[in-house]
This record gives C-alpha cells, sequence and structure tokens, in this order.
C-alpha cells in the first residue's frame, strides 16, 4: 500500500512545470535546535531558533538570492530544502508534494530533482576519489539516470559543460585550482538533470578573477538547462548580479523579500538598508558622499532572542510597539495598493523607503 | 605612568631626526626552496608608506602579498623561505641587516601587525586579558596587575562593551568582530607607527566589517601611524586607501593613488579585476571573466607574468619581462605617484 502510494508521488513529481509558475513553496518552516543539560537525564532547557518561520516561493526557471549575515539561518534552510535536515514545522512543498512529510522512495525521486552545491571546494571532494568517481557516483543510487556502460560518457560530457577538460576524468581532486573544483561540484549537482539547485556560498572560497568564471558559467548552464537556483550568499553585490528574487533573512527570520530592483533601489526594511550601505563600493569617488549606516554591536543569540522584532536591538528606528509586537512578513500597510516599487513584503513596523545604494 | 613615558625611552621615537618614508621596500625577494623546486614568491617588490599614509597591497592567492608582509615583520619561515636580495628601510636603517634582538625591539612596538583570522590567532587557554597584557609585561616588565589595568584601557579603546568584566573571558566567548578588535587593540598596545593589517575583515560580516574597518581608520588617525591593507577585496580598498599596489605572481605590476586606479587602470590586470567584480549598483548581463588560472610560482611564465591570461599579449610580453615604468598623461605630463609594469601601457590607460 505504502509503495503503491509512494509510486503516485513519483508520478507527480516527474510532472514538469511551466516557466514562472511556483516550483518550490516553502511555508513557515523552523528548525530549532534542542539545547539539553545534564549527560544521564538530558533535560531541554532550551532551543536555538535557527530558522524560525520562513515562508516562500521559487518560480520555475528564476534564480532566488538568499542574503544575510552569518548565523542568521540561511545555510540551514538550505539543509532543510534538500531535506538534510527535519524540519521542526512547517512546510515544503515541491510540485505540491510536502516534501518535511516523505520518505523512502518518494524522498529519493524529490532528492533527485534538487542538488546542492557547496561552498568548500576543498572539502566537498573526496580526496581519494576521482573526478570521474565524485561526478559519476549520483549515478550509482539513481541507476535509471545512466545506464552503467554509459557512464563514462555521460561523466566526461558533464566536464565538457562546466568547461573542464574531459580528459581529466581520472585525475584526483588536489590536481585541480579552486576555481576548477568548484566546476566538479557543479558537475555533480548537475549529474541527475535536476530541476533546482541549491548554491551554499558556491563563490565565497574564491579568488575574485575566478568568481567571474563560475558566476557567468552558472548563468550560463541555467539557460541550458532550464534550472531554478536558490542562491544564498553573503556577498550583495554577487546576489544582485545573479538574482531575480532577493530574500533578506536575520535572525532565522525573513526580513524584506522582493525583485532584486525592489530590494536593491527601494528597501524599506532597516536591516536591508544597513546592510546595503555597509557593502564597499569599488569607488572611491562614492566614498565622500555616501551616507554609511553603521549598524552597532552583534547578531543577538538565536537561543535567546529579543522578543518582538528581533533586529529591534540594533535598530535605529525601534520603539515601544517593536519589542512588544512581532511584525509580519508583508507590504507595508502605507504601501498597500500603490504601485510602487516599495510595495514589496517587508516584516517592519515602521517600513520606509530610503535609498542607500549610490545611483550612476 | 603611562605607555607614552616608557615608548620615549625607546630609540629613534615617533617624528624622529629622519625623513622619507616611514617603510621603505626595496627589490625585494624571496623564495622557498621546496621539494618540487624553487617556488618564487616574491620577485623584486619597492614600495614605501609615510606616516598617517594608507597603503593597500592587491591581489589575489599567491600573488605574495602575504608573503611580504611577513618579510617585513621577520616572521617568515628560514627555511624553507629565504631572502635571497632586497632591502627593508624603516626608518631609513635595513632590518634586514639587524642583529634578532634588534628587530625583536621594532616588532611590536614600532611594527605590529594584524592577523586574518583572530581565533586562531589568539591563544584558546589564556584569557584575553592576559594576552594583551603580555605585550607590556615583556616589553615594558610591568606588573601582572597594571598590564590588567592597561588591557582594559586598550579594550575600551577598540569599543568593546563592558571592558572591564570580559577582561577575564576567553576568546570563544567573543563573536568575531569582537575578536578582531582584541586583534587590533594587541597591534596598538605599544602605539606602534606602523601597523601591517593581513586581510583584517575578510572573515567578517558586512556590517561588522564595516564598524571594524571604520574603528581602524579612526585609530591610525589618532595615532598617525602607517598602514600596509593587505586584501583581496576593491571594495574594501576603495573606502580606505590613499595609495594602492597590485601585485601579480610575486610582483608589483601596477601602482597608483586611490582615485587614479579606479578611474584609469594602466596595467591589462587591474583592468580585469575591476570588470569582473559584480556592482551592488549595476546590474549587468555577463560579467568579464578574467581567463585562465594565477601562475604556478614553481614555473612562473617567462617574460610578463600575466602573458597566458592577457587579451593584449603579444611575442614582446612572452619574451621580455616589463620594468615598473612611471605612467604619464598622453602630452607626456607627470602623473605623481602612477607606475605599471606593462609594456602596453599607453595603450590601456590612453585607451
Amino acid at each position: 500500500m505504502a509503495d503503491l502510494n509512494d509510486e503516485a508521488v513519483a508520478a507527480a513529481l516527474d510532472a514538469p512545470v511551466g516557466r514562472g509558475e511556483p516550483i518550490l513553496q516553502v511555508r513557515n518552516l523552523k528548525k530549532h535546535f534542542p539545547l539539553t543539560q545534564g549527560i544521564l537525564f538530558k533535560k531541554q532547557v532550551g532551543a536555538v531558533k535557527a530558522v524560525d518561520g520562513v515562508s516562500f516561493d521559487l518560480y520555475q526557471g528564476e534564480t532566488l538570492g538568499i542574503v544575510g549575515e552569518s548565523g542568521c539561518g540561511k545555510s540551514t534552510v538550505a539543509k532543510l530544502l534538500m531535506n538534510l535536515e527535519r524540519a521542526t514545522a512547517g512546510e515544503v512543498f515541491y510540485k505540491g508534494q510536502d516534501i518535511t512529510k516523505l520518505s523512502g522512495r518518494a524522498l529519493k525521486a524529490v532528492r533527485r530533482n534538487i542538488q546542492m552545491v557547496f561552498q568548500d571546494p576543498y572539502t566537498s571532494l573526496n580526496p581519494r576519489m576521482t573526478v570521474g568517481d565524485i561526478i559519476g557516483e549520483p549515478f550509482d543510487i539513481h541507476s535509471e539516470v545512466a545506464p552503467k556502460g554509459d557512464r563514462r560518457r555521460k561523466v566526461q560530457e558533464l566536464l565538457d559543460v562546466v568547461g573542464l577538460n574531459p580528459e581529466y576524468i581520472n585525475r584526483y581532486p588536489h590536481q585541480f585550482s579552486g576555481g576548477q573544483r568548484q566546476r566538479i561540484g557543479i558537475a555533480r549537482g548537475l549529474a541527475l538533470n535536476p530541476e533546482i539547485i541549491i548554491c551554499d556560498e558556491p563563490v565565497s572560497a574564491l579568488d575574485v578573477s575566478v568568481q567571474a568564471q563560475v558566476i557567468n558559467l552558472m548563468g550560463k548552464l541555467q539557460d541550458e538547462f532550464n534550472l531554478s537556483y536558490v542562491f544564498i550568499a553573503h556577498d550583495l553585490s554577487i546576489v544582485r548580479h545573479i538574482s531575480d528574487r532577493v530574500g533578506v533573512m536575520y535572525l532565522g527570520k525573513m526580513a524584506e523579500i522582493g525583485t532584486d530592483e525592489q530590494i536593491y533601489e527601494h528597501p524599506t526594511h532597516p536591516y536591508t538598508q544597513a546592510l546595503l550601505s555597509a557593502v564597499p563600493v569599488p569607488d572611491p569617488e562614492a566614498r565622500a558622499h555616501r551616507e554609511r549606516i553603521i549598524l552597532t554591536g552583534d547578531v543577538p543569540s538565536p537561543a535567546n532572542p529579543p522578543s518582538g522584532c528581533s533586529f529591534r536591538t540594533r535598530c535605529w528606528k525601534a520603539q515601544e510597539k517593536c519589542s512588544q509586537e512581532a511584525p509580519v512578513l508583508a507590504i507595508p500597510e502605507r504601501f498597500k495598493g500603490q504601485d510602487t516599487p516599495a510595495a514589496h513584503f517587508s516584516a517592519c513596523h515602521f517600513a520606509e523607503e530610503k535609498n542607500v545604494v549610490p545611483a550612476h | 605612568m603611562s605607555i607614552i613615558d616608557k615608548t620615549a625611552a625607546v630609540p629613534a621615537p615617533r617624528g624622529g631626526d629622519h625623513t622619507g618614508p616611514l617603510l621603505e621596500v626595496r627589490d625585494l625577494h624571496v623564495e622557498f626552496h621546496t621539494r618540487d623546486g624553487v617556488a618564487k614568491a616574491v620577485n623584486g617588490v619597492n614600495y614605501s608608506v609615510n606616516a598617517g599614509e594608507t597603503l593597500a597591497v592587491l591581489g589575489e592567492s599567491g600573488s605574495g602579498k602575504s608573503v611580504t608582509a611577513q618579510a617585513i615583520m621577520g616572521i617568515l619561515d628560514m627555511p624553507p623561505g629565504k631572502i635571497p636580495q632586497g632591502e627593508i628601510l624603516f626608518r631609513g636603517e635595513d632590518m634586514l641587516k639587524m642583529s634578532e634582538e634588534e628587530r625583536r625591539k621594532i616588532r611590536g612596538r614600532k611594527i605590529a601587525m594584524i592577523f586574518q583570522d583572530a581565533l586562531s590567532s589568539l591563544n584558546p587557554v589564556l584569557t584575553v586579558g592576559y594576552q594583551l597584557g603580555e605585550m607590556f609585561r615583556v616589553h615594558h616588565g610591568m606588573s601582572k596587575k597594571d598590564a590588567k589595568v592597561k588591557a582594559i584601557e586598550l579594550m575600551d579603546k577598540v569599543k568593546i562593551p563592558a571592558a572591564k568584566a570580559r577582561v577575564s573571558d576567553y576568546p570563544h566567548q567573543f563573536s568575531g568582530g569582537m575578536r578582531q578588535r582584541i586583534m587590533i587593540a594587541m597591534a596598538l598596545a605599544l602605539e606602534p607607527d606602523l601597523i601591517i593589517a593581513d586581510e583584517p575583515t575578510t572573515a567578517l560580516d558586512v556590517t561588522v566589517q564595516a564598524q571594524v574597518m571604520d574603528l581602524l581608520a579612526e585609530l591610525q588617525q589618532e595615532y598617525n601611524m602607517g598602514l600596509i591593507l593587505i586584501t583581496h577585496d576593491l571594495g574594501v580598498v576603495a573606502d580606505v586607501a590613499d595609495k594602492i599596489a597590485v601585485m601579480y605572481a610575486g610582483r608589483i605590476v601596477e601602482q597608483a593613488p586611490v582615485h587614479e586606479l579606479y578611474k584609469r587602470p594602466a596595467h591589462p590586470y587591474t583592468r580585469g579585476l575591476l570588470d569582473s567584480i559584480p556592482r551592488l549598483d549595476q546590474k549587468g548581463q555577463e560579467l568579464y571573466a578574467i581567463k585562465g588560472l594565477p601562475p604556478n610560482l614553481l614555473k612562473v611564465p617567462t617574460g610578463c607574468a600575466f602573458n597566458p591570461r592577457c587579451p593584449k599579449a603579444d611575442d614582446l610580453c612572452r619574451t621580455e619581462i616589463p620594468a615598473l615604468v612611471p605612467v604619464t598623461e598622453q602630452n607626456g605630463a607627470d602623473l605623481p605617484g602612477r607606475k605599471s609594469a606593462c609594456h602596453f601601457w599607453k595603450e590601456t590607460i590612453h585607451g
């Protein structure tokens, strides 16, 4: 019976999704890591609220950028989307199926379609495996994608696609530079013809000149294979370059989400404004007449977040209301029904437009 | 007794009789002898820093920017490292000819360094206060008690909240930004004339990075220190530097005042770097990418080291190493402080 059900789910997952329709819908996703005390009788004394109610949609063929400081939960979101961590609460709908509840064959089918590219190309490749084995390993698990005799050719094709010499198939990871290794990581992600690729800081370990090569490659592959990306990074300039829509996370919550133009040119959440104003712009002319908002202090601990709005401890606009009532992620009241770029989802009681990126 | 009284006893006090740059590096070479051969990490670097000035050294990993800094500090691992030729003049005196004893007097007291990774640069089993106080105990022979008072003063100086309560905390109890502040405090302890900051904000988030860079700039102004900022981030450089030296494969390929460099790069590598970074204020279609990879230092290409990746390279570039020559306006007028190591700098800067 369970098997039959699985099969129905697997069939549903094979159905294609039209361009521009939501392929992944995340609803109120939460992940709390328990904090325990004692050795024998472990007693839960609290929880690290790494992800605390995140909702967003990923549309087919688009790139959704997720930015935030370290510790804001962006990497945990990536793991939840892959179902590498079990969510505490909330749903992730992939083609209408809640993947947080799936297991067995249905989950395997989902994982084939959602792949991941990791941050550190030095530790995410097994040093004892050849490049051919690394890229071909997904075929061992999902043998329906490439029959055994066909694998070598398939791996060489993938190497060619990511711009590496197909003759490198028998080399080991240490024989490659950082940028080349990240290409291997991308080739592995592409091996199973996925629909969604989740990229967790894919270029932050790379040098500037190599970064551009990898970013361009990812753009090219998106067009070629009709991929949807969730692009997680802390570098706001890169996220702007590659993303169609951007979500800004703070302390396990989404602070603001909108198109790249809405977020970068018409930010309404004070955190987004501070974040954008702090980015160093490679233009010395701009440094004189640029307004910078320098936040004081550090991100509070997710084990003990502030009451109400989690950003209020560092916010210059914070008032009584902010400590009592947590703002919801919605179009702010004052912009509702207006046809301005400021009318996008922002979780602030006092959302206000402020242009912090110098115009050119 | 204040710190000032103590440092006054050290030879060559601030603003002494020496005129000219605070630090001058002349034709410095560093090589590493490895099993696979000799890796030439630095091949003839020249630069200078004045008091109160910020020099940014820009380059990718393996370009030799950190090795140069280590040679200046005298903390290069020798062997395998070796300095076959060159001079490092601090206030006119060649540090490479000094005895180890004399160098120790300069290190920490006159030239201090801030390292990239604060967590691994601090000792995890000693309190922050103890580590900060060590500077005073070792260099000034202060008592433990006095050193602790100084440590608290320093922590206040770098704006660590509740310094008095936190002085006995261990490094792991501080956040990344706070740890970097402690590193800055440690470098500042003896009020040096020159600070070398090796990627001081690379491991930090943007909001914290802005705080730390502001603090560094403020303190630099207060003490009129020279600052060598080593980084790969063109954005950070634009925000704080006075002049820039761009390094590639152990050589300086371009030197320029900060405004000039961004407006009109005179070396194809600099131009490529500037074009290849995504901009916050612009959304482009495709990024310009410098093709290929940084060279292997065991076998640097003949001629200009950048020639295999350069769009302008021709036969001359493959045979002859370009010298770092002064760059002039089209009409021959001087451009002070500008130099480029490209055979075709004229075409690069003037179109």
